[in-house]
């Protein structure tokens, strides 16, 4: 099922669904929740083995896997909770201030 | 015993009290108001009832397992641990698309407190006998309006009653309200502790088939367990912020309750020949002054009222039955044109001489009439105390003479208080 959520934000009370009940469910996908993140996780591919443990351990699935293997962290989603620096035990992943890496 | 036991041997209602003496359907029986709201529920026959024991609620918990373990109803009846817990397993066995009931007093109620909110802002047609009792401290187990009036902004629709048969038929008439799909919100069904609920009263229960077509089937919005259509339910709303809309459209649900009230109302009073409205009048057309009342209160006050009527003094008696929504439009056409109002608050709002909840709220209804009537309030009955003839008589005695003299001596009285 699909729900066209086109300019809900301009929506009047009168449209929304009663007791905020979603009857398209899954549509956290869309919700980008990237935004929330103080610390970006930084791999450094150079130390990376592969041993696929930060993908275990994400809360958010944000650890972008391809043929078994890392190829990156999803942005839009990664709140930077910093789990996947502290398990590796090869220091191949750094938490940098978001705030110095848009400067 | 269950009540439905005795019932099998109690004779057909062959003469009516009633107003309508054609309707012949019902059984009277003497029973006590726990008994009348849990035979009301043996006949709604819910799919879920999660509640917990709290006196004088205890009676109505106790009797419906009964008729659960002996098999009269195919209710799922959840033994919780706490109110806490039964007012969350019945919004979740709500949210499943189930007819869900629970029923508490005074400290359970205010357990309740968070996931009342949660019930209403779900949309969620829960209903719930509440035997009014007062909230500690002191630890009192008697009637007020203290732990319902405290819930009055909760988003629940709020029904008293007078005695047992209105238990009963507000119980039915409860289930209606709440699943119609202009309002999908919870119902408090109101009855006065001990007064009403354990006192033994002659109650006219209606005959199965009727009530259960009466009651109908609840088609549910949307189910929880209907995996062809899944849905998402106590979604987050911080963000974007539509919060705001979704209060509105409560609001909005609250105003659609006035008429669906009334119609219920009506088409019970098809089934019974007790008729039921937003509030009943006794002689405010002719009457220069009233008295405001709710629950049982109301019996004691309309048998003074129509006592002074018969010797010519024009008085007039509104029983509020609905307390939310609120009839403020409807009960300011009916006082208008009076001189004086006295009302009745079984409660405290401790707000520094503001009154009542209903005298605040009556007061305010009044303000935009052109003859606003004087309004005196009287808070009477807190933990259980005694509402005698001679109390009212006092009362009634002010109300003349604030009435007569066009001033109102002290606004907000404490009635039966020991000075």
């Amino acid at each position: 099922m699909s729900w066209d959520i086109k300019g809900i934000q301009q929506w009047g009370w009168k449209k929304h669904p009663a007791g905020a009940v979603i009857k398209d469910p899954g549509n956290s996908r869309s919700f980008k929740t990237g935004g929330w993140r103080t610390f970006r996780p930084v791999r450094d591919e150079e130390k990376c083995s592969q041993c696929l443990i930060c993908f275990v351990y994400c809360p958010d699935s944000a650890i972008l896997i391809k043929n078994e293997k890392v190829v990156g962290i999803d942005y839009d989603f990664c709140k930077g909770c910093g789990i996947c620096a502290a398990e590796c035990p090869l220091d191949a992943i750094q938490m940098v201030d978001e705030s110095k890496l848009n400067k | 015993m269950a009540i439905s036991n005795k019932l099998i041997n109690s004779q057909t209602n062959k003469e009516k009290t009633g107003n309508d003496k054609t309707i012949n359907n019902s059984k009277a029986v003497a029973i006590v108001g726990t008994d009348a709201v849990s035979e009301a529920m043996r006949q709604i026959n819910p799919d879920v009832v999660a509640a917990y024991p709290i006196t004088p609620q205890t009676a109505i918990v106790e009797s419906f397992s009964q008729l659960v373990a002996d098999g009269l109803v195919k209710t799922h009846m959840v033994t919780v641990e706490s109110e806490h817990s039964a007012m969350s397993a019945a919004i979740g066995a709500s949210a499943a698309g189930s007819r869900v009931m629970t029923c508490t007093s005074s400290q359970g109620l205010a357990y309740m407190w968070e996931l009342l909110y949660i019930a209403s802002g779900l949309r969620l047609p829960i209903v719930m006998p509440n035997v009014n009792r007062a909230l500690s401290a002191p630890i009192n187990i008697h009637c007020d309006h203290s732990d319902s009036m405290g819930a009055r902004d909760a988003g629940w629709i709020q029904i008293f009653s007078e005695n047992a048969q209105e238990a009963y038929d507000n119980t039915l008439q409860a289930i209606r309200i709440a699943e119609n799909p202009d309002i999908l919100l919870p119902v408090m069904v109101l009855l006065d502790g001990f007064i009403i609920s354990h006192a033994i009263e002659r109650v006219e229960i209606i005959d199965n088939d009727i009530v259960s077509k009466f009651v109908g089937d609840f088609n549910p919005p949307y189910s929880l367990l209907d995996s062809q259509n899944p849905v998402s339910v106590g979604t987050f709303d911080s963000l974007y912020g539509y919060f705001f809309e979704f209060k509105r459209q409560q609001e909005e649900a609250m105003l659609n309750a006035f008429k669906v009230i009334k119609d219920v109302g009506k088409e019970f009073g098809e089934i019974s020949g007790r008729h039921y409205g937003l509030f009943e009048s006794v002689g405010i057309e002719d009457a220069e002054f009233a008295i405001i009342a709710t629950g049982s209160a109301a019996g004691t006050i309309r048998h003074l009222v129509e006592d002074m009527r018969s010797r010519g003094i024009p008085i007039g008696m509104i029983k509020l039955r609905v307390y939310r929504p609120f009839p403020a439009k409807e009960l300011a056409e009916a006082l208008s044109g009076l001189k004086a109002v006295a009302v009745f608050d079984r409660s405290d709002t401790f707000a520094g001489n503001m009154g009542g909840p209903i005298f605040i709220e009556l007061r305010s209804s009044l303000y935009d009439l052109q003859q606003r009537p004087l309004a005196i309030n009287y808070i009477y009955g807190l933990g259980g105390r005694d509402l005698s003839i001679e109390l009212i008589e006092k009362a009634l005695g002010e109300l003349i003479d604030a009435a007569r003299s066009g001033q109102v001596k002290q606004t907000v009285n404490y009635l039966g208080l020991r000075e």
